[in-house]
């Protein structure tokens, strides 16, 4: 044996390569099984930076089919109210391009809220039915109405009034919801500092 | 002597004290209106207790807390509440608030006050109790409410209670001048709090730069054991945070209160307050607040009511509206501007600062960071402000908390120093309040999605329910024919159901009979419509009589159930008259058999029924809808509603039109249906 | 007029960038007057040549840049590139020299990264070492100092720079070299064997350091910087020297004093090293970059190809900055321990 080898030093490389891969492979092979991660799947993830406001306009219906159907490849450009962050958030997650949002299924808007004018709710529930938060109270023939702090804002609930009764009111700024905005190096008296000038601001001053 | 602990960081800029330290406390008057925010602290806005119209006395509580974390308003001076409305208030965003309105009558007249001079008699919850009903909140300037920072947790020891005289940005003279001229106020203050938490040890303090206050406080507090502590002046050694680290060493933790470490922090301003709350009754209708800055002549201190509008306060001092194009409430390091001079005086104003451009220039434009460090040199919290710059340009939100964004209070210091003048301290409380957005967006999508999940998990459920009483059905059917199978052998299953169903039928029969003739309940329905129809006109003409604008509304309703009743007495009508041309149908025909025969009767008048004619009816429904629609679009209009309803209105009105034009499309073109 | 609408805080204290520059320019003034004594008015012509390219190449590069040339001009930072480079730069230089040294600091090491503020290489060192690598013969053709040799005069001086071919200068080892060169002498007989030593650490040079040593001071005591970069790394290059030191033995690496006064120990350490853009920025992390920087400089003197080591080591440094930056954040108020917590 010992001859074989020593005569003929290719079978000496090849022997050690092949112990020395196998040990390696061996090696990597328990510590993925051993130290394997409970990694949350991927879908899960995906579902997370989802606005979550079950609204369809996806094609899907709700929040988490969309989310399986990006992690089994579907584009990622198709929730308006996630809108560009949403987007972005994804991006990054799924390590793709940021690609504008699908002008197919809606365009992002400002959040709002629904509100149910109650002298001309008829009480026929269709609203309730659609809604996919639970977030319209009422029964037959009662007068129904729109908990606002659940409402996600879908417009689900639009189509099926008979009377048209529900009106999308968008959120307004509040004491509450005030905050000073990033410092804006392209306007007012910092202007000077629009350091990145792009040919469109150019144009503009 | 006590040992004086250093913060790190800090910075000295120009005091400007000692122009509004002269002429003492002046008296700002009474103003012909006073607006009074519901809202003057931290915490869930004040509930209005009067009405529009309501005549109050000075000290007369006119809203009440709303909630534990909140304080009561009341009425600072006598005079009409003359409106409850949204006004402009002392807020960085310029926006309107809730606001109580008060047309003073110049008399001044005082509710009847309650004080009490013996307070250790009292129960501790009472005596809190008193310090909230005051409207008492940190006067400082974050306006916390300062019985919900008084209520210790039961078996929580205060170790040191701190009297926060510090008073350390600049310009503000209004704490200084209080402990000048009242320090005995402050002491009684400070009695009463000593008999409430009981703390080791109690402590007052003040930054060198005010002798006056230190000598006056010293012979105030004299004999007692209350020490006074002075240590060097630096800004913000004011902060809560900072001046606890000064006096005791100590860090307050990241996220909690100082009571975590038995502290407790008060203002003097807040426990002179509190005095004057517990001994004479009196609850927070005023405070000292200094007027400075080149743009007033003669600047001051000034006894103000809550609620005098700022540009009264400053006519007071001699405002030069043309020198000025700021107006900054509290000091030049922390304070913010105001959008309108109009806005009132709250109990957190303590102090009105309206500089010259050339006391405090515009903000030049933003140079490069270098990262030159004097920031963090500056900053009083430990942080790296240049980096958390470099990050909030970036909107690196993670690496902002990483960097402990949070534990920023703000105090400006950074952008005092920054030699690129970078508004660093805006980068943060943008920052800051994005993150806080965000969390409470995932936070309402993460409910969100727990709905939907809870939901669809019902409906499914629903859907299993009704499955499976399907399938016992059948199975309980199945079973049911096979024991008749087996179980009676000789009796036919077919024979044996004939015999239900015969049962059935009788017991059926039986029960009709039983039941009220269908012509009372006909009778009935008239009655009780009628009944409707009158309260109805009665409140109509009581609505009517009153002008209110609920009438066309009422008149609607009047007119529907008189619809009603017709309908109801037409049917009534058309029973009589049916049971008169066939008395003999009405009592042994099958009730099954007529079901059918009206089933088929239905059917075949449909289909007698042109298709045509059944456009035409629809169509008809439509433009009575649209009509109707029409109607309130221009009533709205004509009544000024807001805009989104007419909006709204008016793409529904758009939408019926549609409609109407592809129904009569539709009625023209018959074959296409 | 409506009410002005801004963040607090509404008052600004008096320092500024542009202050800041103008301070450094200031404190340069006594090595630059030290220098221009020992070896002539060749870094004083350096200097103005400097200046005038670096204000043409920042101008060029604004405009290329669009942005506002006046606005920026006006924070002095080319004119401080320009006179730390011409200080490092050896005297009668020739013009080219010079002008390629600027373009690369100011074009390729400033606003190929963004400008002010964004580069993460000291600029003057960045080019200092282009040259160096570049133009090895032009950039270690030190002058001798006077008392050596005869200094020439303004005209020879202004011919040296702008016309380099017609001027013949005289050139001559620095002790850094010899010190580096030298593997048979003690280095007490070094010293007694060969004038530029003078009395502790070079002849002139002694003096240039100390005069940077006191321009430095001077703006310690301003407050433009803290103190704890330039000490941690005059404090570490000296323990490595006292380390190494064995008593002067022909294969010692010279005295802490020798590298403390000689070459560009404290134009490094108050000029260079304190270049906030390019350094670590908590104060624990300018401690740790000194001393690095400090160590780095003694190892690549002694053992290292070139005989000058500030600008590789700071260059070296610049690298770990944003890496020491990580691991060195400061305990913040209420905080158990500081640092970045994973």
């Amino acid at each position: 044996m010992f001859e074989l080898i020593s005569q003929y030093p290719l079978i000496a490389a090849l022997l050690a390569l092949v112990s020395l891969g196998a040990v390696f492979g061996a090696v990597l092979g328990f510590a993925a099984v051993r130290f394997k991660t409970e990694g949350n799947p991927i879908a899960e993830q995906i579902n997370d930076l989802l606005p979550q406001t079950q609204c369809g306009q996806c094609g899907y219906p709700g929040c988490r089919p969309y989310a399986e159907a990006i992690a089994g490849g579907e584009a990622i450009n198709k929730c308006p109210p996630g809108g560009e962050a949403g987007i972005q958030a994804l991006a990054d997650l799924l390590d793709v391009e940021v690609i504008p949002l699908d002008e197919e299924h809606g365009e992002e808007k400002v959040k709002a809220v629904a509100f149910i004018r109650e002298d001309e709710c008829i009480g026929c529930t269709k609203c309730i039915q659609a809604c996919p938060v639970d977030a319209i109270l009422g029964a037959a023939k009662q007068m129904h109405t729109v908990i606002a702090s659940e409402c996600t804002g879908c417009d689900l609930c639009l189509e099926p009034c008979p009377v048209d009764c529900i009106d999308m009111i968008p959120q307004q700024e509040s004491l509450q919801t005030w905050h000073w905005p990033l410092p804006d190096p392209a306007s007012g008296e910092s202007r000077i500092i629009a350091t990145d000038a792009t040919p469109t601001q150019d144009r503009a001053a | 002597m006590r040992k004086i602990f250093d913060f790190h960081g800090g910075i000295h800029p120009p005091e400007n004290k000692r122009q509004s330290q002269q002429g003492g406390i002046r008296d700002a008057g009474i103003p012909p209106e006073l607006v009074l925010p519901l809202s003057q602290h931290i915490g869930a806005p004040a509930k209005p207790t009067v009405a529009v119209g309501d005549r109050v006395l000075k000290g007369q509580m006119i809203a009440e807390a709303n909630g534990f974390v909140s304080v009561p308003v009341h009425a600072p001076t006598s005079g009409t509440v003359s409106a409850i409305e949204d006004r402009l208030i002392a807020h960085p965003s310029g926006l309107p608030a809730p606001c109580i309105v008060i047309a003073s009558d110049g008399l001044d007249e005082w509710t009847e006050l309650a004080g009490i001079s013996d307070y250790r008699q009292l129960p501790k919850a009472d005596l809190l109790n008193r310090i909230r009903e005051a409207g008492i909140a940190g006067m400082g300037g974050a306006g916390f409410p300062t019985a919900v920072k008084l209520s210790t947790r039961p078996g929580s020891q205060v170790a040191t209670l701190i009297i926060n005289g510090t008073e350390c940005e600049p310009y503000i003279t209004a704490d200084d001048i209080l402990m000048r001229e009242r320090p005995g106020r402050i002491v009684e203050g400070v009695k009463i709090l000593q008999h409430l938490l009981a703390p080791g040890e109690t402590l007052i303090g003040i930054e060198d730069n005010k002798p006056e206050a230190i000598a006056a406080l010293r012979a105030a507090t004299a004999g007692s054991n209350i020490e006074i502590v002075v240590f060097p002046t630096k800004y913000p050694s004011g902060g809560e945070k900072q001046l606890i680290e000064i006096l005791t060493g100590k860090q307050v933790p990241s996220g909690g209160l100082p009571l975590d470490i038995g502290v407790i922090c008060q203002n003097v301003g807040s426990v002179a307050a509190i005095a004057d709350a517990v001994l004479l009754g009196q609850p927070l209708i005023s405070r000292i607040t200094t007027v400075t800055g080149e743009a007033v002549r003669e600047p001051g201190n000034f006894s103000v009511l809550l609620g005098t509008p700022m540009n009264y306060l400053l006519a007071r001092a001699g405002f030069q509206p043309d020198r000025n194009r700021r107006l900054v409430m509290g000091g030049p390091m922390m304070g913010f501007t105001v959008a309108d001079a109009g806005v009132p005086i709250v109990k957190t104003s303590n102090c009105l600062l309206a500089p010259s451009e050339a006391e405090l220039p515009s903000p030049p434009p933003a140079q490069a960071c270098i990262r030159c460090g004097m920031c963090e040199q500056a900053c009083p919290a430990s942080l790296l402000p240049q980096q958390m710059f470099w990050f909030a340009q970036a909107r690196e939100f993670e690496k902002l908390e990483q960097h402990k964004l949070f534990d920023c209070i703000e105090c400006g210091a950074c952008s005092w120093a920054c030699p690129s003048n970078i508004p660093l301290v805006q980068y943060y409380r943008a920052s800051k309040a994005e993150i806080l957005q965000l969390r409470r967006e995932h936070e309402k999508s993460e409910q969100a999605r727990l709905r939907f999940e809870a939901r669809q998990e019902r409906i499914e459920r629903d859907e299993a329910e009704k499955v499976a009483k399907r399938a016992a059905r059948k199975l309980a059917a199945e079973k049911r024919a096979q024991e008749a199978a087996t179980g009676g052998g000789e009796t036919d299953p077919i024979q044996a159901a004939i015999d239900r169903a015969r049962a059935k039928k009788a017991a059926q029969q039986a029960g009709d009979a039983a039941d009220t003739n269908p012509r009372d309940k006909l009778e009935k329905a008239v009655t009780s419509t009628r009944q409707r129809l009158e309260t109805a006109s009665a409140k109509l003409a009581q609505a009517e009589a009153e002008g209110s604008d609920l009438v066309a509304a009422l008149q609607t309703g009047v007119d529907k159930t008189r619809a009603r009743l017709e309908a109801a007495e037409q049917a009534l009508r058309d029973f009589t008259a049916a049971a008169e041309e066939a008395p003999l149908q009405e009592t042994p025909v099958d009730p099954a058999a007529a079901a059918i025969a009206r089933a088929i009767a239905a059917r075949a008048s449909e289909a007698a029924l042109d298709p045509a004619e059944k456009s035409r009816k629809q169509l008809a429904a439509l433009e009575q809808r649209l009509e109707k629609t029409r109607a309130r679009l221009a009533a709205s209009q004509g009544a000024g509603e807001e805009q989104k309803i007419i909006d709204a209105l008016e793409s529904s009105v758009s939408l019926l039109e549609e409609k109407v034009s592809a129904a009569k499309q539709q009625l023209n073109n018959p074959e296409g249906v | 007029m409506a009410l002005m609408r801004v963040t607090s805080p509404h008052a600004h204290g008096p320092m500024s960038t542009s202050r800041v520059m103008q301070n450094v320019l200031l404190a340069t003034i006594p090595g630059i007057i030290a220098l221009s004594h020992f070896f002539g008015y060749g870094t004083l012509v350096n200097l103005a040549w400097a200046c005038i390219v670096a204000l043409a190449c920042e101008t060029l590069a604004l405009a290329l840049r669009r942005r506002p040339i006046g606005f920026y001009l006006k924070d002095c930072s080319a004119l401080v590139t320009a006179t730390l480079l011409a200080i490092a730069l050896p005297p009668y230089a020739p013009w080219w020299l010079i002008a390629v040294g600027i373009a690369c600091a100011i074009l390729l090491a400033k606003h190929l990264y963004g400008g002010l503020g964004y580069n993460p290489f000291n600029p003057a060192m960045a080019a200092y070492v282009i040259l160096l690598i570049s133009f090895p013969v032009q950039m270690t053709a030190w002058a001798p100092p006077r008392g050596l040799e005869q200094l020439p005069g303004l005209m020879a001086s202004l011919q040296a720079c702008f016309t380099p071919g017609a001027y013949d200068g005289v050139t001559m080892a620095t002790p850094l070299d010899l010190m580096k060169q030298n593997n048979s002498l003690l280095i007490a007989d070094l010293y007694a064997q060969t004038p530029q030593f003078g009395r502790w650490a070079g002849l002139g040079w002694e003096w240039v350091n100390l005069a940077f040593l006191a321009g430095g001071a001077w703006l310690l005591y301003k407050r433009i910087f803290s103190w704890h970069a330039p000490v941690a790394m005059l404090a570490s290059l000296s323990l490595f020297a006292a380390v190494f030191y064995d008593g002067g033995s022909s294969a010692s690496g010279g005295s802490p004093l020798f590298h403390l006064l000689s070459g560009a120990t404290m134009f490094g350490a108050f000029f260079i090293v304190t270049d906030p853009v390019t350094s670590a920025v908590s104060v624990r992390g300018r401690l740790v970059y000194g001393a690095m920087i400090g160590a780095l400089v003694y190892i690549i003197r002694v053992r290292g190809n070139y005989p000058d080591a500030v600008a590789f080591a700071v260059l070296i440094m610049n690298f770990a900055a944003p890496f020491i930056d990580n691991y060195t954040q400061p305990r913040t108020y209420g905080h158990q321990s500081g640092g970045s917590e994973k």
